[in-house]
């Protein structure tokens, strides 16, 4: 849960969920959205969060199943325990919408993230980057005498480690999936 | 079987295979592929209006009075963007609609074409869902599945954008019952925990409140009789929202008038002193909350709506029941009723509603010399009780007094903008309900501001002979905003006055209707009945005093028992903290 950065005292994974319902503690919450794959449905998502005032953390999508064209949304988004209710509400009743999860409180998930690091830099700052990507595992897929792209994949919370790290040794450029994630175990 | 046939040849025979016997329109280059298909039957009428904002409230004034949904066919660009208004309209108050816009042909959209407009995505937000149909053969199939979302689960507008190249192409026709179902079917039936729940409630409620609203009047008539039932039968006093006025007939013993803003003194604080709130169908709108931190403090809370969405949106309730009204209200009686019809004593709670109506809140300072907006209205109920009635409203001052002085027996016979507050919308939605019941007697409640925002459809009253009456209440001012102005803005008037008005009379005639004005309130009924006699559509110019103010009110930002009753209560009353509120 320590990825999700929920704050303390807002876990429903205790067996004792103290959290007051009116409290304004801020949580992070991790939806997948079933939706058909149809033209506009991202726009309906979307729209509805600028339009309802919610934040957007990250947000991925794409088809997962051909036969079905059924294409899965992955939002994280934050906010009180009110308005994430809200937001699942207001989400699952778009016309297109086939489920929606909250992967936060349903059970034990995982979230990954792709990144791509593009590094410039020679001499000592170019072998510390390479020494701390082997650290991260972190791959090299680009390289010139005076530059390296990196990939990795795990957690946003690894990405902005790695990230930080990156800054002072010549981090020029960053691209980011947003999260994608599942939930733990056998069941759909 | 599935048959070959042009895209707009779909589009009237989908209709015709959804029941549709009247479509609210206006052509335009991209559809004219359908006005030539329905020339050329005669199964469906259409209706000419004269802007598209009117048909899409013509088509609102249908659906509300029939249950049916209304439909409506604009053209693309400007047709389309002039009927947002009424989606939006209808998308705040649930009627369902169907909506077709022409658009560009497909190999031209994106490319800024002539009258082209990104339909779809403008109406994105307005409407319940919307298609973009860019193949014939998926034409039909998409057709029957906007009537079943319009009308399924909470109803709501939906609209249809089909390029002209759609319009014209051949395809395979698909009946309604052969087309693909859609996962899309919202619960109806509420658990039986929440219902047991609920009924436990009723049980041992001591100050119950039934708070109603249109979700009654969308879940059909027979929701409007299991709620006489309970109601009668449970003894509870009850309340409704503007929008749903007559599910329960003003006439009914438990009656407390409607709530809210300018709802009434005993209905306000009932829902602020009561020990459970029945929430059947409304919202917690704003209107009706007034300040959130001291809404009925001390009550237990249940919220029965179709609507998952509008559980806890505003008022955290303590017993969401999801469902739908008539599925939930049956439940509730027969549960209620297989447990021995169990209450507690409500007669000191009765006892106290007996005090509050004794305020009589709805007295205002009669005159002999001017008509009083309030003593128009009672006329008007007086001597049209017991007909075949139907009312729409405008917005404005007008609208909260006929809410508070006219009377509704039955569901469906009572339209108004209530969500969006639209201004206008009356007197086209008078033609759409005229239209649905040709023999009725159909009022549009008007000010004069207001019913000139769509006065073009006197056109469209007299084609269709539709002998609408429309009952301008004319104080010469944009009442509503005079008295907030009067309130809220140190008596500074700033643009709230009618200038410039037309002879209404005058106006009338040049159409060739019937125009009376009336301002002696000695003249009144007469006035009134030969409006009533008339066969024909008639515009009554009623001149009343200029300055009423409409009360009570819940000043924005204050709480249920904070009302102001009358002009001598309003110094000082509402604070500036309040005057950020609409
Ligand atoms: C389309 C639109 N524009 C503006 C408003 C704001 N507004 C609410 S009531 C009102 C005045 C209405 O005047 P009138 O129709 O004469 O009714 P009255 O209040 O005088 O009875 C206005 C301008 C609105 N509700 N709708
Ligand atoms: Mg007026």
């Amino acid at each position: 849960m320590s990825a999700l950065r929920i704050q303390q005292g807002s876990t429903s994974h205790s067996a004792y969920d103290l959290r007051d319902y009116h409290a304004e503690v801020i949580e992070k919450h991790t939806l997948a959205v079933l939706v058909d794959n149809e033209a506009g449905v991202l726009a309906r998502v979307i729209g509805l969060f600028s339009g309802r005032g919610y934040n957007i953390e990250s947000l991925t999508v794409a088809e997962v199943n051909h036969d079905t064209h059924l294409s899965r949304i992955t939002v994280v988004t934050t906010g009180t325990r009110d308005v994430i209710e809200q937001i699942k509400a207001q989400v699952g009743r778009i016309v297109p919408v086939h489920e929606v999860h909250d992967l936060t409180v349903e059970g034990p998930s995982i979230e990954r993230e792709l990144a791509l690091f593009k590094v410039e830099g020679t001499g000592n700052n170019r072998i510390e980057a390479l020494r701390l990507a082997e650290i991260f595992r972190a791959n090299v897929v680009d390289s010139t005498l005076e530059s390296f792209v990196f990939e990795m994949t795990g957690t946003s919370e690894k990405i902005d480690a790695f990230a930080d790290l990156m800054r002072p040794l010549g981090l020029v450029e960053t691209a980011r999936t947003g999260v994608a994630a599942l939930a733990r175990g056998s069941h759909a | 079987m599935t048959r070959q046939m042009t895209g707009a040849k779909m589009v009237v025979q989908a209709l015709k295979d959804q029941g549709v016997d009247t479509v609210f329109g206006y052509p335009g280059g991209a559809v004219l592929p359908v006005y030539d298909e329905i020339f050329q039957q005669n199964d469906i009428k259409h209706v000419l209006v004269r802007h598209e904002q009117a048909a899409i409230h013509a088509a609102e004034g249908y659906a509300r009075s029939t249950g049916k949904p209304g439909v409506a066919l604009v053209t693309s660009g400007p047709g389309a963007t002039n009927a947002v208004t009424g989606l939006t309209d209808a998308l705040l108050d649930s009627i369902p609609l169907v909506v077709f816009s022409g658009q560009v042909p497909t190999f031209m959209i994106g490319t800024d074409g002539f009258q082209e407009a990104d339909t779809i995505g403008i109406t994105r937000p307005c409407t319940k869902h919307n298609w973009l149909v860019q193949d014939t053969d998926k034409l039909s199939e998409t057709i029957h599945q906007a009537f079943h979302v319009a009308t399924t689960g909470r109803p709501g507008p939906v609209l249809i954008d089909l390029p002209k190249d759609v319009q014209f192409a051949d395809g395979e026709y698909t009946p309604p019952a052969k087309a693909k179902v859609s996962h899309y079917k919202p619960r109806v039936k509420a658990s039986i925990e929440e219902i047991n729940n609920l009924v436990s409630l009723i049980e041992k409620a001591e100050r119950p409140v039934f708070y109603t609203g249109g979700g009654v009047i969308n879940s059909g008539p027979g929701a409007s009789q299991l709620l006489r039932e309970l109601v009668d039968a449970t003894g509870f006093p009850i309340t409704s929202t503007l929008m749903g006025l007559g599910a329960y007939p003003a006439s009914g013993k438990a009656w407390l008038g409607m709530l809210g803003m300018h709802g009434l003194y005993e209905a306000n604080m009932a829902m602020h002193g009561c020990d459970l709130m029945i929430n059947i169908g409304a919202r917690f709108d704003d209107r009706i909350t007034g300040r959130i931190q001291d809404f009925s403090p001390n009550s237990t809370k249940v919220h029965v709506d179709i609507d998952p969405s509008s559980i806890n949106k505003i008022i955290r309730v303590d017993l969401p029941v999801i469902g739908d009204v008539g599925h939930v209200l049956e439940d509730v009686l027969k549960v209620w009723k297989s447990r021995g019809r169990k209450t507690a004593d409500t007669s000191a709670w009765w006892k106290q509603i007996e005090e509050w109506r004794e305020v009589r809140c709805l007295t205002y300072k009669p005159s002999e010399t001017v008509i009083k907006p309030q003593y128009a209205l009672e006329r008007l109920e007086a001597l049209t009780k017991g007909m075949d009635r139907y009312v729409t409203t405008e917005v404005g001052q007008h609208q909260m007094w006929a809410a508070q002085f006219l009377n509704f027996e039955d569901p469906n016979r009572w339209m108004t903008s209530g969500g969006l507050g639209t201004m206008g919308y009356g007197f086209p939605a008078s033609i759409g309900v005229q239209l649905a019941h040709p023999d009725s007697l159909v009022i549009n409640v008007a000010g004069e501001a207001s019913w000139l925002m769509n006065m073009q459809e006197m056109g469209t009253a007299m084609q269709y002979r539709t002998p609408v009456k429309q009952f301008i209440l004319n104080n010469e001012r944009l009442g509503m905003v005079r008295q907030w102005q009067q309130l809220l803005h140190g008596e500074r008037y700033s643009s709230s006055w009618s200038e410039s008005l037309p002879d209404f009379v005058k106006l009338a005639e040049a159409f060739g209707a019937k125009g009376i004005q009336v301002s002696d309130p000695k003249d009144l009924d007469d006035a009134i009945m030969e409006m009533i006699n008339y066969d024909g559509p008639v515009i009554f110019d009623c001149l009343v005093e200029k300055h009423e103010n409409c009360f009570p009110m819940i000043p924005s930002g204050k709480a249920h028992n904070e009302m102001l009753l009358g002009d001598a209560s309003t110094e000082g009353a509402i604070k500036s903290d309040g005057a950020v509120l609409v």
